[in-house]
């Protein structure tokens, strides 16, 4: 892996010499491991190809875009209305492309009774106006709220999908990493916390969510997420200059064939086909 | 050449001794602007207005009252002292609700004056919009938009740095936690460092001597994120299950995993200065019939105070600027500690948590430089305290 990373800054700084065009993509760190896994694949079937990946996060990739500074910016929201006004100052016509999804599973400990929550429930839950589990049908037990740290792109999705962008409770528990949240929701049984539908594991119990008052509800997996009945997924973009589609889309190309999406299912998203 | 040879070794020495005054100084100085940026910067975020229907007479908000009108925690205009309206909050994001493409037009020129004219028919709604997008001449209200008050920073119970569109600079639950978590970490060291120190000084034999200090000095060299771990996965279960606690995640835990950590500097430094405890004072001692315990309680504790002082200084400093394993078993819960079995949060952990993706410049990135002038604030004056004590010790002894 490593290895394969120093090839490719190697060829991108062998680029910069030469004449060819390099694709240059930047942005969300959410997807910068995935973009790396295909830009790998993509330079093995064409080595004539040439790709710079970097991150920085989805703002920043955005912000490059109509600086020219990037042909492809990789996001993890959509575009905001207010890039969307710098994008139209300078009558640049921005491409759209999802490459895949991520799903958000919501996790309790294994012990926990309750099974399904609505989503005005979850708002409530993690704005702390919900503190016991008998509230929603569950033990009498306080409810304890794990949730990431404020620079993660994921505690923003969660906050604008889940709670309406209303903020979280103050008293909140952050957590550094995924990995924190799995290891406290397993040891403390009136936990309750998000994670990326690819860190689900035995030692945690995935919620089903409801989106329409309680009227369906669905667990999280890979098919529910690409079928649409899970609610919580957001689509993972990439955005690119309209004038300058014939030199991206060979690369955007590979990333939606069958051969990309599967190493999207490897990465632990969900496909976009 | 030798006398060359001299000379330039002294003006090397006298070089790097100014360097690195000068070197400290200017971090402290860099720490300093930074942070007091904070002060210059506006409540409400950088560019944007929150614009209200002309006849709305509210014209001033605080950073807690937007944060209350946007999460839709205060309903009613007449909290401000306004008229019996109800609030309607409106975000750039929520344009697509109340307006189709067509109206807005193919590069959204048109998007200013339809939230302009929309709020001018709405008598309770706030916009929070940029400021370039308001069309000249519109008839609008806008809030005031004060810069943040140290006031509302030093106080402020809330640490929301990330709201918009008036984030919560409130670091009194930071300091708080960190000192609070300090102070225990300090009151469960103190005791067991200093009966080591006395037993390895004064008690044990110099074969035990020989092993344990050693394994104490190992402890120092433990990385932190290795102490953190070992807390998230014995410490924080160990005690939710000796105390009952809904969560293990807590200020114990943090004080538990401190006190470790500052353990072998505590012992080591307060070790030396009681073997460094004059002879002739042990003998004075024991020649005028006192016991061995005595002599340890009356005559060696007494006179190497200042070097455990200073022991307990630095494990102290430790403790307060302890980031990684802190971060890892606390809870990071930004809320002021009423028990030691709550989570809290510190200022290192915050620092460390979030400086990473807080936009240089901005104001969340200053709010953290500040948190840092606090930190050191904090060293400073436990340093001053403990040349104090150890001054007045001194004078006594003389």
């Amino acid at each position: 892996m490593d290895r394969k990373q120093i090839l490719i800054s190697v060829l991108a700084a062998f680029c910069m010499y030469g004449t060819a065009e390099a694709q240059r993509i930047k942005g969300s760190d959410t997807l910068l491991p995935l973009t790396q896994e295909l830009a790998e694949e993509y330079l093995s079937e064409y080595p004539e190809g040439e790709v710079i990946v970097t991150g920085g996060g989805t703002g920043v990739g955005l912000a490059a875009l109509p600086e020219k500074t990037t042909d492809i910016a990789m996001a993890s929201r959509r575009i905001k209305f207010s890039e969307k006004m710098k994008f139209a100052e300078i009558s640049l016509d921005a491409k759209e492309v999802i490459v895949a999804y991520d799903a958000l599973a919501v996790v309790v400990n294994p012990s926990n009774p309750v099974d399904s929550l609505t989503r005005e429930q979850l708002e409530a839950i993690f704005r702390g106006k919900i503190t016991n589990w008998k509230e929603v049908g569950g033990e009498d037990r306080k409810i304890v709220v794990y949730s990431r740290e404020t620079s993660s792109g994921t505690y923003e999705f969660f906050k604008e999908s889940v709670l309406d962008n209303k903020n979280y409770m103050s008293s909140i528990l952050s957590m550094p990493a995924t990995g924190a949240i799995i290891q406290s929701v397993r040891q403390t049984k009136g936990a309750i916390g998000y994670i990326g539908l690819a860190y689900l594991n035995r030692y945690v119990k995935a919620l089903a969510v409801s989106y329409d008052s309680g009227a369906h509800y669905a667990f999280p997996s890979v098919e529910s997420a690409a079928d649409g009945s899970y609610p919580i997924v957001r689509p993972l973009y990439y955005y690119y200059d309209a004038t300058r589609e014939a030199l991206v889309r060979p690369f955007i190309s590979f990333a939606l064939s069958p051969q990309g999406q599967k190493s999207v299912l490897e990465q632990g998203f969900v496909p976009v086909k | 050449m030798k006398r060359f040879l001299e000379k330039a070794v002294k003006w090397l020495l006298t070089a790097s001794g100014f360097v690195t005054s000068l070197v400290i100084l200017l971090i402290i100085g860099f720490l300093f602007t930074e942070g007091a940026g904070l002060f210059r910067e506006h409540v409400i975020e950088d560019g944007y207005v929150l614009a209200l229907n002309s006849e709305n007479p509210v014209r001033e908000l605080s950073a807690a009252d937007i944060k209350a009108v946007f999460d839709e925690d205060v309903t009613n205009w007449q909290e401000f002292g306004g008229p019996d309206l109800a609030i309607e909050t409106f975000r750039l994001e929520d344009a697509d609700d109340y307006f189709t493409e067509e109206q807005l037009g193919p590069q959204y020129e048109n998007a200013g004056t339809l939230i302009a004219s929309l709020v001018g028919s709405r008598p309770g709604m706030v916009a929070f919009v940029p400021e370039s997008m308001i069309p000249d001449g519109a008839r609008l209200n806008f809030i005031e938009d004060n810069t943040i008050s140290p006031g509302e920073v030093f106080a402020g119970a809330e640490w929301f740095p990330t709201a918009t569109p008036a984030p919560l600079f409130g670091m009194w639950p930071l300091l708080a936690g960190t000192l609070w978590v300090s102070l225990f970490a300090i009151l469960f060291a103190l005791p067991f460092g200093i009966s080591i120190a006395v037993y390895m000084a004064e008690v044990a034999s110099e074969k035990v001597r020989n092993i344990l200090k050693p394994i104490i000095e190992l402890l120092n060299g433990i990385p932190s994120v290795v102490y953190g771990f070992f807390g998230l996965i014995v410490i924080v279960p160990l005690l939710q299950q000796v105390f009952g606690l809904p969560v293990g995640e807590s200020g114990l835990a943090g004080s538990i995993v401190l006190a470790i950590m500052a353990l072998p500097t505590i012992v080591t430094v307060a070790e030396d200065a009681m073997r460094n405890c004059p002879r002739s004072l042990r003998e004075a001692s024991l020649a005028l019939g006192a016991t061995k315990w005595q002599t340890i309680s009356r005559v060696v504790i007494p006179s190497s105070m200042s070097g455990i002082a200073s022991g307990v200084v630095l494990g102290i400093g430790r403790a307060v600027g302890e980031t990684m394993a802190v971060l890892m078993v606390t809870g990071n819960a930004a809320v002021v500690p009423t028990s030691i079995l709550e989570p809290l949060r510190t200022i290192p952990a915050t620092i460390a948590a979030e400086l990473g993706e807080a936009p240089a410049g901005g104001a969340h990135y200053q709010s953290l430089f500040l948190l840092g002038v606090i930190l050191f604030f904090i060293t400073f004056i436990i340093n001053l305290s403990v040349e104090y004590i150890s001054s007045r010790s001194k004078a006594q002894n003389n």
